[in-house]
């Protein structure tokens, strides 16, 4: 990247400050308090995106929540609990540690300095994967508005608020990026974040998956696993960026999302261990009368999570996905431990199709299919909760399975698009799909058994019937410890 | 580095009559003779003979030379005549060897350069009072024909043999790529049928068929020769409006600095980033107010500031377009008053009936001409302390870009100006492009309204803000976003396709009425310079590549 030197390196403005102190409403690591740029960019897109937070986030009225808030890269500037009004919360704009001597990992431009300043061959890139990451971020927030109404404890409404406030600060991440390395694009691109919404006919989010409504809490379990995880792996491909402060934006987020990964493991894992427990009790897997989720039910939730979040990982074969790594954009999962050459212009791998009624393997260019390379990871990792909630099965000596259906089963995108593919990888026609297709995915009569059993529990330390209690609290506080605050015409 | 074609050594543009290798020119009161007469063995590059009044880059950069000093140093020359110096051969056109060995780039580049010396032939008889006469002492082919086609007038000598003719179709498998498609048809309206029977017969035609088809305008048996061609160029001078008693300004070698990354002149700097592949070009406006009258101005002569920021913005341009092909992007400032440049700039409109300013506007029309048809990618950058006005707001118009900070730079000079425009009647028609429309009208083509707002604001200058309202830049950014976009949007330039850039900036460049100009740099240029990479014609057979061999070329017959 060259330098003009007349202008030069797109200097940090320095006139005037203002007089606001944004430092202290907004925790940082970026020098907020000396940057002109930022600082008019927050002037004009906090208030916007407060805004934006009471009309879409949360619904249910609360005084206070016992929130974890970043305020420092360290350990110890991670780990700051509080109760704190949700409206107030410190939502902070932080970036990983610089390494100094990072460079460039992998594609063409391998071994060079990492990029400190966007370079114009690949703004459009960039500002394309930021914008569709940063569209993801308030979107689960509007889709999980009114979740708060149904809340099976005071424990689970504070993990969701704590997931709704970092999915806010994650918006906040994309936007600090986007305003202070794009310019007035980024800042045009910055707004247009909070005008798309969730569900909305006119201007829906970008991804599919996104406006679908979170209708209960098992879906809400179900995303942040499922959906959620697929946010992960994608921000581990940009987090090895050779664009640094994206790389080092992404790191810290992957930190938070740790958290929601850990909200949606063991929500499901609760609600299978008190599935199984009335299972056990009654003999039967009918356990609808007795206020639990069946267990074919909870497959069915997950059979469809599970399909609609592998079309996140769009086609198969993406020559976009080929681009960006060979331009250095955006890498693979933990690139640096890859034993090849980063680089990958003679590598093959394999992939499944659907070819005659049958699905297939065929070799193809490793370049062009780095989506299913990522996917490939992102299965495996969702293989190990399936793994954790078995033994929750085997441990109350059940027999029964959860299991993860076929790549294939009920996709939108890619190679599977436009067949029908049973759980178990088998090809199927219009008819026998039509037939079968209710034993796979919930049906409306599911989603409303299922939100029957949706009733409120606010009283600290009880929950709802369909889920067994944590095995412990938040920050080693008790399970029954006042989370949540509601406000008065709140309270039941 | 600097990338030529085989050929190693940067071009030189810097020519004197005492130092011409090919041509010969004789001044004889009003009638100045250019006599072609060209030096075998002085090829600019090594690897050809330039047999039978072939000619290369050299022997057009002569050329330009003439047309330039004809104008400049001689106002009592009304009448030019061309002619040969050889027997029974004007001239055969450019020298087949040298285009088959060149590179593309180098082709391309020659075509460009002596299409623009043919058009200044044209622009000396349209507004100079100097026509141009060809007088065809033996044969015109190909390019020596399209050497005619310039002219205003086109004698052939009637001796049984000599002819006209455009072979390059036939023999070549290319097309007659300095305007003779275009101006048999276009300028000397050869009926099509005949345009085509003439450009696909390579020995031409002899002269009475080719003055009753209008390819040439009279034949006339040697004995009567030099009389004739002397009748028409006296008729011609007698039309003139060049003045009788006047002192000429002698065009004395520019003074240029140069070393491996920049190239000054007083007023003009240029700084190559070569890793960026782009130049930095500022243009200085004059220190001084414009002097008292015509007298004054020519007693200035080169020193007149609109005469010499032309001529080393000319002599810029060629030299980057034939000698820096890596750098793509050309970045254009000016830097100084505003008001010293208007001032010059109602000058030139003021004392325009002058023969000396007449020569000086017309000669910064075809300058900018050349900026409009460089395959360069142009951004102007509008600041503090730029004087984009009347004549040098053209630059900006030209540009495919414009760029103006709006405010200062507060943390570089928090004090200075805010930079503003100034649209002067000068930029609604003085100096028109290719197309016969003024900058601003191509600007606004197909906006009317747009137009008529702008010429509302003539000579007022014109903020940020403003510029932006008007239609005037791109884009207007203040200086917390400025630099940045700046730089993303010239590294954005750099990473795309060379080759998609201009074509895509050439079809832009030019809305609006086609006139022989743009047929020429457009529709002819662009075949021509496909053709040119097509193995018919470049490839191991194809016909250029065999042309001498006694072989015919070997074509792949698809039609495409
Ligand atoms: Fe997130
Ligand atoms: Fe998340």
């Amino acid at each position: 990247m060259s330098i003009d030197p007349r202008t030069g390196p797109a200097p940090a403005p320095t006139g005037p400050l203002s007089t606001i102190d944004y430092s202290e409403r907004i925790p940082n690591n970026v020098n907020l308090a000396e940057d002109r740029r930022l600082q008019r960019a927050l002037e004009g897109w906090q208030p916007k995106f407060l805004d934006w937070w009471k009309t879409l986030g949360p619904a249910l009225p609360t005084k206070d929540v016992y929130l974890r808030t970043a305020i420092a890269v360290g350990r110890d500037g991670w780990a700051h609990f509080d109760h704190v009004p949700m409206e107030e919360y410190r939502w902070g704009i932080f970036l990983a540690e610089r390494d100094p001597d990072r460079v460039v990992n992998f594609g063409k431009h391998k071994g060079a300095p990492a990029w400190q300043e966007v370079p114009g061959e690949h703004r459009a890139d960039l500002l394309r994967l930021i914008v569709i990451q940063g569209d993801t971020e308030p979107a689960s927030v509007e889709q999980q508005r009114i979740l708060g109404e149904t809340a099976p404890s005071i424990y689970d409404l504070r993990n969701l608020f704590q997931v709704n406030v970092e999915e806010g600060r994650h918006l906040w991440a994309m936007v600090y990026l986007l305003h202070a390395y794009f310019g007035r694009e980024g800042r045009e691109e910055a707004e247009q974040l909070l005008k798309r919404n969730s569900g909305d006919v006119d201007a829906p989010r970008i991804l599919g998956a996104f406006n679908e409504e979170t209708t209960d809490w098992l879906q809400f379990f179900m995303f942040t696993y499922f959906t959620d995880r697929d946010g992960k792996y994608q921000l581990g491909t940009l987090k090895e960026s050779a664009f640094d402060p994206l790389a080092r934006t992404c790191e810290f987020m992957l930190k938070e999302e740790a958290h929601h990964m850990f909200v949606g493991t063991t929500g499901v894992q609760r609600t299978v261990e008190r599935t199984a427990e009335l299972m056990k009790e009654h003999g039967t897997a009918d356990i609808l009368p007795y206020g639990g989720i069946p267990l074919a039910v909870i497959q069915k939730y997950l059979n469809f999570q599970y399909s609609v979040s592998l079309d996140l990982f769009g086609s198969e074969q993406s020559t976009n996905a080929g681009n960006y790594y060979t331009s250095g954009v955006k890498g693979r999962w933990q690139e640096t431990r890859r034993k090849d050459d980063h680089v990958l212009l003679d590598d093959t791998r394999e992939m499944r199709l659907v070819e005659d009624g049958r699905i297939v393997t065929k070799t193809v260019p490793m370049l062009s299919a780095l989506n299913l390379d990522l996917r490939d990871e992102y299965v495996a990792d969702c293989a190990n909760g399936v793994r954790r909630w078995n033994q929750a099965l085997e441990d109350a000596g059940l027999d029964e399975r959860l299991t993860l259906p076929h790549e294939g089963f009920n996709r939108k995108v890619g190679v599977y698009a436009g067949h029908h593919v049973s759980p178990d990888g088998e090809v199927l026609d219009e008819a026998a799909w039509q037939a079968s297709e209710g034993e796979w995915l919930p049906t409306a009569e599911d989603r409303q058994a299922v939100a029957a059993l949706m009733v409120p529990e606010y009283e600290y330390g009880k929950f709802a019937g369909w889920i067994a209690p944590p095995q412990t609290g938040i920050n080693d506080q008790p399970v029954e410890f006042d989370y949540v605050h509601l406000a008065e015409e709140g309270l039941v | 580095m600097t990338l030529t074609t085989t050929e190693g050594a940067a071009v030189d543009f810097d020519a004197a009559p005492d130092r011409y290798k090919h041509w010969r020119l004789d001044l004889d009161g009003e009638i100045a003779t250019v006599n072609l007469l060209v030096d075998e063995a002085g090829g600019l590059v090594p690897g050809y003979q330039l047999k039978m009044n072939s000619y290369d880059l050299g022997v057009d950069i002569e050329l330009y030379d003439i047309v330039q000093r004809l104008r400049f140093e001689h106002p009592e020359v009304r009448s030019v005549v061309m002619t040969g110096g050889l027997e029974r051969m004007f001239c055969a056109g450019a020298n087949i060897r040298m285009l088959a060995q060149s590179s593309h780039a180098w082709k391309v580049n020659f075509c460009k350069f002596t299409n623009e010396t043919r058009n200044g032939i044209e622009d000396a008889t349209q507004n100079s009072g100097q026509t141009w006469i060809a007088a065809l002492n033996g044969t015109a082919a190909g390019g020596g024909y399209e050497l005619a086609l310039a002219c205003d007038q086109i004698v052939l000598v009637d001796d049984g043999s000599s002819t006209v003719s455009l072979p390059e179709v036939p023999l070549l498998g290319v097309l007659p790529g300095t305007g003779g498609l275009t101006r048999v048809v276009d300028k000397r309206h050869v009926r099509k049928d005949r345009a085509d029977l003439f450009a696909t017969k390579s020995e031409g035609y002899r002269g009475a068929t080719a003055v009753e088809w209008g390819l040439i305008d009279e034949t006339v048996p040697r004995a009567r020769f030099d009389e004739v061609v002397r009748g028409r160029a006296q008729a011609a001078a007698a039309n003139s409006r060049r003045p009788r008693q006047a002192t000429g300004v002698v065009l004395t070698p520019l003074a240029r600095t140069e070393d491996r990354d920049s190239i000054s002149y007083s007023h003009v700097t240029a700084r190559i980033d070569r890793d960026a592949r782009r130049v930095d070009i500022t243009v200085q406006a004059p220190a001084e107010r414009p002097p008292a009258d015509a007298a004054a101005v020519l007693a200035l002569g080169v020193d007149y500031w609109p005469l010499a920021v032309t001529r080393q913005l000319d002599d810029l341009i060629l030299r980057l377009r034939t000698n820096e092909h890596l750098i793509g992007t050309w970045v254009l400032r000016t830097a100084g008053d505003s008001g010293t440049v208007l001032a010059y700039d109602e000058q030139l409109a003021e004392l325009a009936d002058d023969w000396f300013v007449n020569e000086v506007r017309h000669y910064f029309k075809r300058t900018l001409k050349r900026l409009d048809v460089s395959s360069r990618s142009l951004i102007a950058v509008i600041e503090p302390g730029s004087c984009f006005a009347g004549l040098l707001l053209e630059l900006a118009l030209a540009a495919d870009r414009q760029y103006m900070l709006a405010g200062v730079y507060e943390d570089v000079d928090p004090d200075a100006e805010p930079a503003t425009i100034v649209v002067a009647a000068s930029n609604d028609g003085a100096y028109p492009m290719g197309n016969g429309l003024s900058r601003l009208e191509s600007r606004f083509w197909g906006h009317g309204d747009g137009l008529a707002a702008v010429r509302a604001e003539l000579g007022k200058p014109l903020d940020a803000e403003a510029a932006d309202r008007f239609g005037l830049v791109t884009v207007a950014l203040d200086d917390i976003d400025f630099a940045d976009e700046l730089r993303i949007v010239l590294e954005e330039r750099a990473s795309l396709s060379p080759d998609a850039l201009t074509g895509m900036e050439a079809n832009h460049r030019f809305v609006g009425p086609e006139t022989i100009e743009t047929k020429i740099f457009g529709r002819l240029t662009a075949w021509q310079n496909w053709i040119f990479i097509r193995p018919n014609a470049s490839g191991p057979d194809g016909a250029l590549r065999r042309f001498g061999t006694g072989q015919r070329g070997d074509y792949d017959l698809n039609r495409v």
